[in-house]
């Protein structure tokens, strides 16, 4: 039998043939964590008396999570990371260079890659063709030793899209409706694998809205195809020498398929305190927010806060509700204020966070009152999410975040585009 | 055999539930950050929980965030297993990780407050409360092999590398 890209991409890592539910030692191309799971990381390496990093280069911390901190506590977190990643020679991204699922995005993940993270969202790089399970800090804390990891192949659910979508429905839409369906639980253990005519036709910003939110369906990864949208994306990254394609055999074996007609998708949200609590925004609109984010490692990027832009261009958000704008990394920023984006966005009321997790992390940057309700970009909105438990978050895509900002309640964003 | 009370929630029990993220600035404090542990569902948890009971949940525990500190802070809470009818895949193997056992099983018929035994080794959980008798899936033998250690860190002390 054929083999899905998961199967694919760890035979040729392994260099042996593996199938779906066989344990693999592997070795792993990059290994990262953040400010919240590195300081566990390094004492958990320091406790299994590594002496030093497999790989250096292909090490890399990232101060992203508290970036800048608010805490002393904080801040001494970050000097342990700081002083563990230049005793050591990894690489380290430091307060306001970025989300690390962007910044791997934009410099690091290559078609073919096992990369492995101490942070869920790892995944994300799965948009790329790299295979990226979330982990753990202890797991992390052994790849950084010994450059490698265990892992089981994981069975896959094949997920096609074709059609085209309609007018203000976007790729968020997509994974929402695709985790309500399935449910937080429905790719456990699972590698989904995206393919169609809708998935061809997306970029690779789109793609990474939907590969980092395979998590949040229980997947182990979120894979796409390495094509000449790929190709393109590299090349305009300055490393088209990363570039390989990468397409699951005609003969896969999937244990499930799910199909999607694109074009009857409609703006979704995810309700208050679940990801797969998912409704069409239609039967939520006329809600009351007070605070609206975007950004995030789902959809912080230059395209999403392109949407918010031309949205909110020579208008101004609701005298009642705050707009939270974080770009997801340095790039992101700097495009965006050349793009004259920043600008648009300042003018209409926005205020503009240091690239990074910012709020939805719940420590800083807009943690919500009592009783408030926020309508985010992110991609989690569990209760207590960002910061507080009595607070209630709904999840969308930018353009529905956009327009609730303009009206101060949920809006279906093809009622203002 | 592991003995203690049944401390008993629902399905979709996420790692924010278990280490609030708000208290992130006490993760290199983990003593401290235990005393928030499972804040968001029952604050009385802390207040409940005594040495070796354990937390029965319903389906998907421990979904979100792949914070380690999650199992980390149930563990120093004194729990010594978490039962549950299905885990999140980073949870499970984070749990094992750090030593501390997480048993798929039908959970249904295990109320707040039974005492339980279970005995790891025939993968037997006894209601003492209610005399039934419960069954739990085998631990995947490279976890268990990791958990028979006490985690991930004695492991690799003991061996220097996976042996799988």
């Amino acid at each position: 039998m054929g083999k899905t890209l998961a199967e694919k991409i760890l035979s040729d890592k392994a260099g042996t043939d593996l199938h779906a539910g066989d344990i693999v030692i592997i070795p792993v191309d990059l290994v990262f964590a953040q400010d919240g799971t590195a300081p566990l990381a390094i004492r958990q390496f320091e406790a299994c008396n590594f002496a030093k990093l497999a790989h250096p280069e292909s090490t890399i911390f990232f101060l992203d999570h508290n970036a800048p901190t608010p805490t002393k506590e904080l801040s001494n977190d970050h000097l342990l990371v700081r002083d563990f990643a230049r005793k050591k020679g990894a690489r380290l991204s430091d307060v306001g260079e970025g989300i690390s699922h962007q910044v791997i995005a934009e410099s690091y993940a290559r078609p073919g890659d096992v990369i492995v993270g101490a942070d869920s969202h790892t995944v994300s790089a799965g948009a790329l063709g790299a295979f990226s399970p979330g982990m753990g800090s202890t797991d992390v804390a052994v790849a950084l030793g010994l450059g490698k990891t265990w892992l089981r192949v994981p069975s896959s659910i094949k997920v096609i899209v074709n059609g085209r979508m309609q007018n203000g429905v976007s790729a968020k839409d997509l994974v929402l409706h695709l985790i309500g369906s399935i449910g937080a639980d429905g790719a456990t253990y699972m590698s989904l694998e995206f393919c169609g005519e809708t998935i061809e036709g997306m970029t690779v910003s789109q793609r990474i809205t939907i590969a980092n939110m395979a998590v949040e369906a229980g997947a182990k990864t979120g894979l796409f195809p390495a094509d000449e949208t790929t190709r393109g994306c590299l090349e305009a990254q300055g490393r088209g020498e990363c570039y390989r394609p990468l397409q699951p055999d005609a003969d896969a074996g999937y244990d499930r398929v799910i199909e999607i007609d694109a074009a009857a998708l409609e703006p979704m949200v995810a309700k208050p305190h679940a990801v797969d609590n998912t409704a069409p925004v239609t039967e939520v609109k006329g809600t009351t927010v007070q605070q609206v984010f975007i950004g995030t490692c789902t959809n912080g990027r230059l395209d999403d806060l392109q949407i918010a832009a031309d949205m909110l261009r020579g208008k101004t958000c609701h005298h009642d509700t705050r707009l939270l704008v974080t770009p997801a990394s340095r790039k992101v920023l700097l495009d965006a204020v050349k793009a004259g984006y920043v600008q648009t966005l300042i003018e209409a009321g926005a205020v503009i966070l240091p690239p990074g997790c910012a709020g939805c992390v719940g420590m800083h940057q807009g943690i919500l009152a009592d009783g408030e309700v926020c309508i985010s970009t992110a991609n989690r909105n569990f209760r207590g999410r960002m910061g507080n438990p009595n607070s209630f978050i709904y999840l969308s895509s930018p353009a529905t975040a956009a327009a609730s900002a303009l009206r101060g309640e949920i809006t279906d964003p093809r009622e203002v585009i | 055999m592991l003995r203690g009370k049944a401390l008993k929630y629902g399905d979709s029990i996420s790692t924010d539930h278990i280490q609030p993220g708000r208290y992130n600035y006490l993760r290199s404090n983990l003593t401290e950050l235990a005393t928030h542990a499972f804040e968001d569902v029952d604050s009385s948890f802390i207040s409940r929980v005594r040495k070796g009971d354990f937390v029965v949940a319903g389906k998907n525990f421990g979904l979100g965030s792949s914070r380690e500190h999650a199992p980390i802070i149930i563990k120093l809470a004194g729990v010594s297993a978490v039962l549950a009818k299905s885990a999140a895949r980073i949870f499970f193997r984070n749990a094992i990780n750090v030593g501390l056992p997480v048993l798929i099983c039908d959970t249904d018929r295990i109320s707040d407050g039974d005492d339980l035994e279970v005995d790891l080794e025939s993968s037997i959980i006894n209601d003492l409360s209610n005399g039934v008798q419960i069954s739990f899936n085998k631990i995947p033998v490279v976890m268990l092999d990791i958990l028979n250690e006490g985690g991930l860190v004695p492991y690799i002390n003991k061996y220097g590398d996976y042996r799988i």
